[in-house]
């Protein structure tokens, strides 16, 4: 039999295997990693009949360029992206939330995410690829994962093995904006001065280019603290909102060190984080705080909603 | 043993088993940690055990809050909980190229090179907890007399196999990575291996560490 593969042309700027992470580590300082972006995720392989804990390729602002050689194999691309289809010299305009049939020879290029951060390339097929305790997500801070734990590279050949059923599927689909950052109180919420307190809530905060898979930094008006600018290094979670000496909030993500010595003024809910990982830098941001009931209800109907799109798919 | 439960967020259990970082509350956290881990209840996805704090972390579609206090709360604790106990030695090298605050932290301290070292190799240390990055074991309790804070400017690339200093505790980075501690050395050991799966850190809490000087000689040709 022929060997199936895409070639890599072009890597992009941060692009990696992911799918939804590992558990049970952080004791040992391993983050969760996988997805930024879950909805988009289990959406892309939902429109190829993958199951959803299936490897994916994540790329961040720009995407890669990439060769198929092989056996025709169908892919999706989700997220808010712009990218390009090569058939032989016709050049056709890629639509997100659809199979794509691809043929030996045949070219993706996925130029950019739009007014967005990451987009996802779904592959139809099973990807030949290594685990580590049982996901094959990279953290490129510890080299950990598939590719030996680093970005996907130029000229790097992917491997794909069992290519599923061309079928053709769709679906409608536009990626809600988020307005507010809806946050539960932290454990050291009252470590800051009343005003500051007020201020959390109040002002407007804008993303920094400081911002990666381990986290987002913020900048805007400077938080004060009354009591310790430290706290004894604890474990963090993902959407913990830190706040260090300098007064601008850190919001742990997906790649996060899993102990930090500054403290928690505020959690980001789950049902926000997808969302939350799109905003780019240089975007505005207002913390709206929620108790933990809400938090609750509003991650069903999270859940709700995600059951509800993968329904349309047709 | 918890003093106080709350709640990091929607997906989290916050235990609180007080303020102080000593043995005594440490080994309650893990000995709470290495039970839970034990009973490997259904939607629990993380446990990340600090010097006196316990982090629960669960997958909020399949449980919440409330009922992941409960499974905390009603954990019948095994006293005597087989915690790891190994006795670990890390050989290090405090020659001028590795030691990349030791002239500074002469000046923080007052002290001579030679006094920082002879107190610091001196001691056995116990490890209270892993993490931050992969594998980084935290170990204490260093002697009073150097006792320094963190750098004014982290780096933002300590070199793999650096040991560092601060306050009461000292640290080994397993791997490049950004931070603030004092260096004062550099071990040749390789003290995290994400090949090995089911065993990837040399060092986990409850382990004692005494470190070793080296030579650079001996360091070159380390073979491990």
């Amino acid at each position: 039999m022929s060997e199936n593969f895409f070639k890599v042309i072009r890597a992009g700027i941060n692009t990696t295997f992911q799918d939804l992470g590992r558990n049970n580590l952080n004791h040992i300082g391993i983050p969760i990693s996988g997805v930024m972006d879950k909805r988009n995720y289990i959406i892309s392989n939902k429109i190829l009949h993958n199951v959803p804990s299936h490897p994916i390729i994540e790329f961040a602002y720009q995407g890669p360029r990439l060769v198929y050689h092989g056996d025709p194999l169908n892919i999706s691309v989700s997220g808010d992206v712009k990218f390009k289809i090569f058939k032989n010299k016709n050049e056709i305009e890629g639509k997100c939330y659809e199979t794509i049939t691809l043929e030996d020879h045949d070219e993706i290029d996925l130029i950019s995410t739009n007014k967005s951060v990451y987009g996802y390339l779904a592959i139809g097929a099973d990807l030949n690829i290594d685990y580590q305790w049982k996901s094959c997500s990279i953290n490129t801070k510890a080299n950990i994962g598939s590719n030996n734990g680093k970005k996907i590279q130029d000229n790097q050949k992917i491997q794909v093995s069992k290519i599923k059923e061309l079928s053709r599927r769709r679906l409608d689909h536009i990626n809600s904006k988020i307005e507010n950052i809806r946050v539960i109180k932290g454990t050291n919420f009252h470590y800051f001065s009343k005003e500051s307190q007020a201020k959390f809530f109040k002002k407007e905060y804008s993303v920094t280019k400081l911002t990666d898979r381990m986290g987002m930094r913020l900048e805007g008006e400077r938080l004060d603290n009354i009591i310790n600018t430290n706290i004894k290094s604890e474990g963090l979670v993902k959407g913990v909102i830190q706040i260090p000496a300098d007064g601008n909030p850190i919001i742990m993500l997906a790649d996060h060190g899993t102990i930090g010595g500054y403290p928690k003024i505020a959690t980001v809910i789950s049902a926000d984080f997808d969302k939350l990982s799109q905003l780019t830098p240089g975007s505005k941001i207002k913390f709206k705080e929620v108790n933990l009931k809400d938090a609750e209800t509003i991650f069903k109907l999270y859940e709700m909603e995600t059951n509800n799109i993968i329904s349309k798919i047709l | 043993m918890i003093k106080n439960i709350s709640n990091l967020g929607d997906a989290a259990v916050y235990c609180d088993f007080g303020n102080e970082v000593n043995k005594e509350i440490n080994s309650k956290v893990i000995n709470y940690f290495q039970n839970l881990k034990d009973c490997e209840f259904e939607g629990i996805t993380n446990l990340t055990p600090s010097y006196n704090k316990l982090i629960v972390s669960f997958d909020l579609s399949i449980t919440n809050f409330e009922k992941t206090k409960k499974i905390i709360e009603n954990l019948e604790i095994k006293k005597n909980h087989s915690i790891s106990k190994k006795k670990i030695q890390i050989p290090v090298c405090c020659e001028d190229e590795y030691a990349l605050d030791l002239k500074k932290l002469e000046r923080k301290l007052n002290k001579p090179t030679d006094e920082i070292l002879d107190t610091f190799f001196s001691k056995e240390y116990f490890c209270y907890m892993t993490g931050f990055i992969a594998g980084m074991p935290f170990l204490g309790d260093i002697d009073k007399n150097l006792h320094a804070k963190r750098l004014e400017t982290p780096r933002v690339k300590v070199p793999k196999g650096s040991i560092g200093l601060t306050e009461q505790f000292c640290n080994i980075y397993t791997f490049e990575s950004p931070g603030g501690w004092n260096i004062i050395g550099n071990t040749p050991l390789n003290v995290f291996d994400s090949l090995n799966e089911d065993n990837p850190n040399l060092i986990n809490p409850g382990d004692t560490v005494s470190f070793i000087k080296i030579n650079k000689e001996k360091y070159k040709n380390y073979n491990e």
